[in-house]
């Protein structure tokens, strides 16, 4: 989360995996990518599904889309903590179910540390802003930021 | 005009709705649209908010044309030229004879937005599908993941004609006192309180309010709780007996980005029957950032700055 952000340094977790298939796509292809993250994002569990209050919102998308972090403590090491994401987003709002997929498939059982290290412009480095737009991809990165901020506050890790 | 095009393709008669409209050759039902999908000469465009909804599932046959990503120019705020324009409409297998029927989301506000745009282009057939995708879901109608494969057309090179229906900036700042301003945002970005839509992002309008002597008329007031739009009777109490309007005079409509100006626009033009309908499509995120134009704040229109 510096400022000096090393753009050559892979990304964490699964993310660099998610990149580099979307570097590899034709331009024809990349909604069709999207879309399947989009149908593949998980329903929420029971717990969450009966509580939505329990989730956050995120203004800073067009539609609505609502997410909550849980941490597993390490007791050795605030860092190695383990992160899980849910997210609840409408069938109608497609493009941000696709990005929260994108961050559940790529964050999910994944390190406190590596959650933290996602640059805050990774939804730039997924080869996906002709195809989908600066202003809409602006949305993965309000998810990102209440991601972190949430990993924060229930890992009791420095950011 | 429309006489020409009522030879070709029939406007739709199955809502008497319809034939109230001064227009009513511009507006279809789902009815008609699921009855029509193979008819030649008729396409279907679907035109979203969401980037990614026509690739989740789209009417049979229609294609999708995306605001931001091919209506729009990728780098001067700006729509396509004559020549991007040609090449979009044939890479969709559109002619410039055919009747477009153009439907999205979030109440067909991108998809009036489209019909602009294809307007600014002088395409001459174009109507709305009442309702969008809204009402085609709640009917239990079929979509579909599969693309059509269009065949390109020869579609000419148009200059785009921004003179009747597209306001810029100063013919907006010398209407003020003088030619009614339409102000279609919620009614908290009229008054200043917010510079974006509730529960949508933040897009950079560094001031909040709106053009003194603008009058606040919600775009959704033209809209029923379904996405289909108000009867006529309905649509002129509001604008012509509560906001005192005429058909015969210049009325200039704006937003934020000009998609749900787009909407009244649509109303004002094609449902009411108005003569000179301007969307303003700079709107707010222009009018908020520059340096030195009127702004009123509060729910009042406000008075024209003394000259």
């Amino acid at each position: 989360m510096s400022d000096a952000v090393n753009e050559d340094a892979p990304l964490p977790g699964g993310l660099q995996e998610i990149a580099d298939d979307f570097a590899a796509a034709a331009e024809n292809e990349l909604l069709e990518i999207l879309l399947e993250f989009s149908d593949e994002l998980p329903e929420l569990p029971e717990r969450y599904a009966d509580h939505p209050e329990l989730l956050e919102p995120v203004p800073e998308c067009q539609s609505p889309i609502f997410l909550v972090v849980e941490v597993e403590p390490d007791a050795a090491d605030l860092k190695a903590g383990t992160v899980h994401l849910f997210f609840s987003a409408p069938k109608e709002a497609p493009t941000t179910r696709g990005f929260a997929g994108i961050l559940q498939e790529g964050l999910d059982g994944r390190t406190v540390g590596e959650v933290l290290a996602v640059p805050a412009d990774f939804p730039l480095r997924l080869s996906l802003t002709k195809a989908v737009s600066p202003l809409r991809l602006n949305g993965m990165s309000g998810m990102l930021a209440r991601i972190q901020r949430q990993v924060v506050e229930k890992s009791g890790s420095p950011a | 005009m429309t006489d020409s095009t009522a030879a070709r393709i029939p406007a739709d008669t199955l809502d008497p709705k319809f034939q109230e409209y001064a227009r009513p050759d511009r507006i279809v039902s789902t009815q008609w649209v699921a009855d029509n999908l193979d008819t030649p000469g008729v396409v279907i465009v679907e035109s979203d908010e969401d980037v990614l909804l026509y690739e989740a599932g789209h009417i049979p046959g229609a294609v999708k044309i995306d605001w931001h990503t091919e209506l729009n120019d990728p780098v001067t705020r700006d729509y396509v030229d004559g020549e991007g324009f040609a090449q979009l409409m044939s890479a969709k297998g559109i002619s410039r004879e055919d009747t477009l029927v153009v439907y999205g989301d979030k109440s067909n506000w991108w998809a009036a937005y489209a019909m602009w745009v294809f307007t600014l282009f002088g395409h001459e057939d174009v109507r709305l599908m009442d309702g969008g995708r809204q009402k085609w879901e709640a009917e239990g109608r079929e979509y579909t993941r599969e693309k059509p494969t269009p065949t390109a057309t020869d579609y000419p090179v148009v200059s785009r004609d921004d003179s009747r229906i597209r306001a810029f900036l100063p013919e907006v700042r010398d209407a003020i006192g003088e030619i009614p301003l339409i102000d279609v945002r919620s009614t908290e970005e009229f008054t200043g309180e917010r510079t974006h839509m509730p529960a949508y992002p933040e897009e950079g309008a560094l001031r909040g309010g709106h053009i003194p002597t603008a009058q606040s008329v919600p775009w959704a007031k033209a809209a029923n709780d379904d996405g289909t739009f108000r009867s006529a009777d309905e649509l002129k109490k509001l604008y012509l007996d509560d906001l005192g309007l005429t058909p015969g005079g210049d009325i200039i409509a704006y937003c934020r980005i000009g998609e749900r100006s787009s909407h009244t626009w649509f109303v004002l033009e094609h449902l009411l029957g108005f003569d000179s309908v301007k969307n303003y499509d700079g709107s707010w995120t222009e009018w908020g950032n520059v340096v030195r134009v009127p702004i009123a704040t509060g729910t009042e229109p406000g008075e024209a700055p003394s000259a």
